[in-house]
């Protein structure tokens, strides 16, 4: 490559870099804003990092969102990990039909995942009442909060896990599975000795996409939250009659810097997991 | 790749443990029978209230439902909306319960005629007769028998006195159909307000059901509109602050918080009249908890309550001893706190018949959409070429497929 395209590509990456982080910067910078302001910037202060954590509201937003997100994303890791398993066996036709099943809720438009699942929670209840009346049952009701919050969330995570983990069963050698089986194992032992581990990258891929998914859904969330729990997209935008509080700037830029280290973290550890795996194979080729 | 799971897992553990730290509660100072007669029966009250409107312990006040789980052994969960139409349908979407609720003066009236509130036992409110007679017996609630005033407040017009002459007086809603600022103008977006003010320019009712009258705002308001820069509610904020506009109708209260970060601003109430607003407490239909949620409303009315809230949210108290536990320079505001000559000049809006509200909302629509003369055709066509196209996709794949299979046997 010559000098000159080698610049084009640097400014280009520069621009794309830029166009990504400056709106994080300047929420960072903002966060540290002492008026109100999200024009002028008048002095510095950590006012609003203080004030964040004793706001009720927003804290007690943030435990509901990481709760509802950390509940669902790990079942339908689980319940969607099984799933890909079980299509992976089907016969070819009948696996075709069900993963355009599976594939259809994320072409669905939100809000109408959200208003039918609203109407879904609302016909459940009245049943549920229906029954508790008429056969003088104590079936407990179905509350608009916490557990219809997650049920949805684990819903609409599924096909993102199921999506994940398809490949990484493609890409798996079956012969391995087999050779497992001949040389001892029993079936369960065969799928989380041999199984479990191959597909592991399409299986922690999945959880994390749903964990974003769920953190940050606002429409369906906002269909099924109920008077008990409220997560934090919800709490945000219904400040915006009056005026979104800077405490969220700050509470921004908190979580983008856990995200960071928690990234740096993983690829430093990788690096060295990598570093250490070619100086055992060096030892082994001198020897 | 197990412990790496774990490690990731670990540091959104922590996230969350270092956020659990809950603010400070203060001993009960003046507990009373009234408020303790629930302690201990694990109650639970379901508050459903705007965004930021409430007072929670910043700036030094109180920190109100603290303060009430403190005093009455009662939890409180608190969830908040962003607008009457929000609140509306998620009580209408059946569901949820909740038990205090504090929606605007007009949404308070178009509850009632659709039955979803619950009428008040005033004697278990004893604090009602904290609230200033000005406010009792409103329009939208003639006897008070569903709700109880939380905050109060009148629109008017922020301007920035750097972008209009000096000599320059506002004293009308014209000012806001002038071709000098064409451009500089901001307008509600929300169309109860939007439309008020034609109203009020044009000298009608706020509350008109005439459809002439209604259809004279509407062609004002178009004819506004070239002038108009956005239509936005809580943007105003950084425009006016950042003196990206001249003029905007906006709420007292929220004008004087602008006016405090730039004293560039200032608030004009026009002669020809504004808006009234009241924001009160209701307990609607289906509440589990009515003698708590009394209890609460009650509070809500309590001086030393309704001060805090007042001086966090900006807007005015009912309250009239809360009066003078504010801080003198709040409660001597002239915006905040207007003259009875100006409170005079004013309307509240009240509920609208079924048929207005569908002109208004028609209207509301046919004024904010751009193009007015779209195609009828527009969707079918779309809808019918997105067919084609999916269709085509997918013929033009199989036959790939099959003319690779060609070359394969």
């Amino acid at each position: 490559m010559t000098n000159k395209l080698r610049w084009y590509a640097k400014t280009y990456i520069g621009f794309i870099l830029a166009f990504f982080y400056i709106p994080i910067l300047v929420m960072i910078a903002y966060s540290f804003n002492e008026s109100k302001s999200r024009t002028f910037f008048t002095g510095f202060t950590l006012d609003w990092y203080n004030r964040l954590f004793t706001n009720d509201l927003i804290i007690s937003s943030l435990q509901n969102t990481l709760i509802i997100a950390f509940a669902a994303s790990i079942t339908a890791t689980v319940i969607g990990t099984a799933a890909a398993i079980g299509l992976y066996n089907m016969n070819k036709w009948l696996k075709s039909v069900m993963l355009n099943f599976t594939y259809l809720p994320i072409v669905n438009p939100e809000i109408i995942t959200g208003v039918s699942f609203m109407l879904l929670f609302v016909s459940i209840q009245a049943l549920i009442e229906g029954i508790n009346t008429s056969f003088g049952a104590a079936i407990p009701m179905l509350e608009f909060g916490r557990a219809t919050l997650i049920l949805a969330h684990i819903t609409f995570c599924l096909p993102y896990v199921i999506l994940n983990v398809m490949p990484k069963l493609r890409q798996m050698d079956k012969n391995i599975y087999e050779a497992a089986l001949d040389l001892g194992c029993n079936e369960w032992q065969a799928f989380y000795k041999i199984v479990v581990p191959d597909i592991m990258p399409g299986i922690i891929a999945g959880f994390l996409t749903s964990f974003t998914m769920s953190l940050d859904d606002f429409i369906i969330s906002y269909f099924v939250t109920g008077p008990t729990s409220q997560t934090l997209p919800i709490t945000i935008f219904s400040m915006t009659r009056r005026r979104v509080s800077p405490e969220i700037n700050a509470l921004s830029a908190i979580i983008f810097v856990v995200v960071l280290l928690v990234l740096l973290t993983l690829n430093f550890y990788d690096i060295r997991r990598e570093k250490h795996m070619l100086k055992r194979m060096e030892v082994r080729s001198r020897a | 790749m197990r412990k790496l799971f774990i490690l990731l897992m670990l540091c959104f553990v922590c996230l969350m443990l270092s956020l659990l730290v809950y603010a400070e509660l203060e001993d009960p100072s003046t507990a009373e029978d009234y408020y303790t007669r629930f302690m201990g029966q694990n109650i639970s009250l379901n508050v459903y209230n705007w965004g930021e409107y409430i007072s929670d312990g910043n700036y030094d006040l109180m920190n109100v439902n603290a303060e009430f789980e403190a005093l009455t052994g009662i939890r409180v969960y608190y969830t908040t909306y962003a607008t009457n139409e929000e609140l509306y349908s998620k009580l209408r979407g059946g569901g949820a319960s909740y038990d205090v609720i504090i929606p605007s003066d007009y949404m308070i009236s178009r509850m009632i005629i659709e039955d979803m509130l619950e009428p008040l036992d005033l004697a278990n409110i004893p604090n009602l007769s904290e609230v200033g007679d000005e406010f009792l017996n409103p329009s939208y609630d003639p006897d008070n028998r569903y709700s109880v005033p939380y905050m109060w407040g009148i629109t008017g017009i922020i301007y920035n006195t750097t972008m209009i002459d000096e000599d320059e007086e506002i004293t009308s809603w014209d000012i806001l159909w002038d071709q000098r600022f064409m451009g500089q103008i901001l307008m509600f977006s929300n169309q109860r307000d939007a439309f008020g003010i034609a109203q009020f320019r044009r000298g009608f009712s706020a509350n008109t059901t005439d459809p002439d009258e209604l259809k004279a705002c509407l062609d004002d308001l178009k004819e506004q509109k070239l002038l108009v820069q956005a239509y936005v509610m809580d943007e105003i904020f950084d425009k006016m602050l950042g003196g990206e506009a001249a003029l905007a109708p906006y709420y007292a209260g929220d004008a004087m918080i602008m006016m405090e970060e730039n004293p560039d601003l200032d608030f004009a109430i026009p002669e020809e009249g504004v808006n009234f607003f009241v924001d009160a407490a209701c307990i609607p239909k289906g509440s589990r908890r009515k003698q708590a949620a009394e209890m609460y409303i009650n509070f809500l009315c309590e001086p030393e309550v309704s001060a805090a809230n007042s001086e966090y949210i900006g807007y005015a108290t009912p309250i009239t001893k809360a009066l003078e536990l504010v801080d003198e320079e709040f409660a001597e505001n002239p915006i905040v706190f207007p003259s009875e000559e100006i409170l005079a000049n004013t309307e509240t809006f009240t509920s609208l018949p079924r048929e207005t509200n569908l002109l208004l909302d028609g209207y509301w629509t046919q004024l904010l959409s751009s193009d007015e003369n779209y195609s009828r055709l527009l969707v079918p066509v779309m809808l019918f070429s997105g067919i084609i196209l999916v269709v085509g996709i997918n013929v033009y794949r199989a036959m790939n497929k099959k003319k690779k299979q060609k070359y394969y046997f």
